[in-house]
């Protein structure tokens, strides 16, 4: 996108439609400005301890435009530790800021909520572990701090505190409900439980091994993860993959697509006390994670996407066996879309519950799945197609209920687009190669990825280091984006339909808590 | 009502035979397998804590209670607290955030206790190991009976793993 007044960005090398500029303070601010007016919304923000390379620090916002994503990095002058707000425009920059803060050091100049996001006390304020002074040694208490949690004042309010160790088999967070009687007035959501040093863990690998990090960000979207890494990766390499390897991608893309939606269609009717969905969805899930382990060895296709390729072929058996589970269970998910559609004790317990209009949908940057169901028609396979999906046609699902009845809908056609692509993925697939060999990254070299998984959007920037290492990358994930809207849904619902509305968005700790 | 029968009716019983308990993967010796056998015969009440996994493990642990595994048919259940718990099963590297969380939900089982570190995060920290950030493995905050290896193990595994901890040997 050519912003009037700003350098002109350079395109990125690689699959992913991307574009690249360098600005300074005021330049970031006001291409927030356009970007915001232009209704263009902001994927990704971080930042990188650049201090040994150029002197200073910088900060990254890539922002989604109608050309592509286009990565803004500001080179902060020299000893300068803050940066312009963004959260003022884009409401979803200010845990992104926070965690830039926890990790780097950086202050958004501007910024309302300046308390800590990813920092519970494992390290110290003035300490910030993505800088390369960083001493991990230096500390050891581990001391949690308290947290200032906003208080709803008021007759008859009380809170209700839950987690960061919940109720069912689920990850960890703490949720503040303020609540008078079982109607909910806030919730405040605190995350950061599932920070494992990710961004800080790549460092120790090379490019080439990075993806079984960029897997494990949020182990139900390691598909979407490897290939969004696989990007960057040859993003940075400059080299090509080949149309297998490509289609492969896509297949395995669309079966974690699969796999989830059956998985939360099943979790879905549970919670509104349905069982019999819980014990009919799970079965059809265990049927497909067994043929997509028989197919490349791992029922959720970790480490099969791979930098240069796959790491994964299928033969003429497997191609088989995979298509007529595709057929089965789109016949049985069939059946059990119409027991849904008709079961009115159930559908009384979706409609108009968690309900997030398309008009704070779009203000607030909602993504993904639950974007779609809120009326934000983006899907990357649709609107930036790359092969195999620019042969494909692919349907993208919109409603604009944005209630968890319309979340229900849309993973119901979602998951019976993905099943025609799986089988026409098989029916079209290239034959050849699945890999090519990697030559040594560049130092200093950038690429980015950005890819369409099941949950939404996951982005993935990568600068290469010395000796082949990684420099810095960052892995963003859609829950991002998307928690801050949880927030909003479960406003004036009741406390008993929370698990429901939290599920029906089904998102991630482990991505965003990095 | 009637299209829900038929569809149960149709579906049948899909559920396996439980696997045999994998007695190598226990890392202490078996300390209170009799005490439970005896106060409980067959059930078994685990407390699942993610402590900072990366989410794989909970779909494979979720997935032990689908139609095939049938937990609850083997008198397995998963409880919300773990004051009703026998069993912690553990999962992640244990990150910093969760430490103190782990420790407080295993002081709050009754004894006695049982802990299976799920994962090879749980294991040693695996990929994340031991940094900033995280412990680097259950061992590291809680008395580990049983370590089940995988990233993330499949349900059998897990399912292996949980009743080596309750079995004694050929029991």
């Amino acid at each position: 996108m050519a912003i009037p007044g700003l350098p002109i960005a350079k395109p990125i090398e690689g699959e992913a439609p991307a574009s690249y500029a360098r600005v300074t303070p005021a330049q970031w601010t006001e291409a927030a400005r356009l970007v915001h007016e232009s209704g263009a919304r902001l994927v990704a923000l971080w930042g990188a301890d650049r201090r040994d390379a150029a002197g200073a620090f910088s900060v990254y916002a890539a922002y989604a435009t109608s050309e592509g994503i286009t990565v803004l990095d500001l080179h902060l002058a020299s000893a300068e530790e803050s940066y312009p707000d963004l959260s003022g425009l884009f409401p979803c920059a200010s845990r992104m800021q926070r965690a830039v803060h926890d990790l780097l050091g950086l202050v958004a100049e501007g910024a309302t909520d300046l308390r800590p996001w990813l920092r519970h006390g494992a390290w110290r304020p003035h300490d910030h572990p993505l800088r390369r002074d960083f001493d991990p040694d230096a500390f050891r208490a581990n001391a949690i701090e308290s947290y200032p949690f906003v208080r709803v004042e008021g007759d008859g309010v009380h809170e209700i505190a839950v987690g960061p160790i919940h109720a069912g088999v689920i990850e960890p967070g703490h949720f503040r409900f303020s609540v008078v009687g079982e109607k909910v007035l806030r919730l405040e959501e605190r995350l950061g439980y599932a920070h494992k040093g990710i961004e800080r863990r790549f460092g120790d690998f090379t490019l080439a091994e990075g993806y079984r990090l960029a897997g494990r960000c949020s182990g139900d979207s390691t598909v979407a993860y490897a290939w969004a890494y696989a990007q960057a990766a040859e993003s940075v390499l400059a080299i090509v993959v080949p149309p297998r390897a490509r289609w492969l991608r896509a297949l395995m893309l669309e079966a974690e697509r699969i796999a989830n939606h059956l998985g939360d269609l099943g979790a879905l009717g549970n919670d509104a006390a349905f069982g019999f969905a819980l014990a009919q969805f799970s079965r059809l899930r265990e049927d497909w994670l067994r043929a997509c382990d028989g197919f490349c060895g791992h029922r959720l296709m970790m480490d099969r996407v791979v930098p240069g390729g796959v790491a994964a072929d299928i033969d003429a058996d497997a191609a088989g066996a995979i298509a007529a589970r595709a057929d089965s269970i789109e016949k049985e998910a069939r059946e059990m879309r119409e027991i849904f559609d008709e079961h009115s004790g159930m559908q009384d317990r979706f409609i108009n519950t968690g309900r997030v209009t398309p008009e704070l949908a779009k203000r607030l940057g909602l993504v993904g799945l639950a974007g779609r169901a809120s009326g934000q028609a983006l899907d990357l396979r649709v609107d930036f197609p790359v092969e195999p999906y620019s042969r494909l046609q692919v349907r993208k699902v919109v409603h604009a209920g944005g209630d968890v009845a319309a979340r229900v809908r849309v993973r119901f056609d979602e998951l019976f687009e993905s099943l025609r692509l799986v089988r026409a993925i098989l029916d079209s697939m290239p034959a050849g190669g699945t890999r090519v060999e990697l030559p040594e990254p560049r130092s200093g070299a950038f690429g980015v990825g950005w890819i369409e998984g099941w949950r939404g959007e996951v982005f993935v920037a990568i600068e290469a280091g010395e000796g082949g290492r990684i420099r810095r990358a960052h892995a963003h994930d859609p829950s991002w984006q998307n928690w801050p809207l949880v927030e909003h849904a479960i406003m004036g619902n009741i406390v008993p339909d929370f698990p429901l509305i939290n599920k029906s968005f089904n998102l991630s700790y482990s991505g965003p808590d990095l | 009502m009637i299209p829900i029968l038929l569809k149960s009716l149709r579906t049948g019983i899909v559920t396996q035979p439980s696997p045999a308990a994998r007695e190598e993967w226990r890392v202490r010796a078996a300390q209170v397998n009799d005490q439970i056998l005896k106060l409980l015969g067959r059930a078994l009440v685990i407390r699942e804590v993610d402590a900072g996994s990366c989410n794989g493990c909970e779909l494979e642990v979720n997935a032990l209670s689908n139609p095939y595994y049938n937990l609850e048919g083997l008198g397995i259940r998963l409880a919300a607290s773990p004051r009703h718990a026998d069993m912690l099963l553990v999962t992640g590297p244990v990150t910093k955030n969760m430490e103190e969380p782990l420790r407080i939900a295993y002081a709050a089982m009754p004894e006695p206790k049982l802990v299976v570190a799920l994962g090879d995060c749980a294991r040693d920290g695996g990929i994340f190991g031991a940094s900033y950030a995280t412990c680097g493995g259950a061992s590291k905050v809680v008395p580990v009976d049983v370590v089940v290896p995988g990233c993330p193990p499949p349900p059998l595994a897990i399912l292996e793993g949980i009743l080596a901890a309750v079995r004694t040997q050929g029991g």
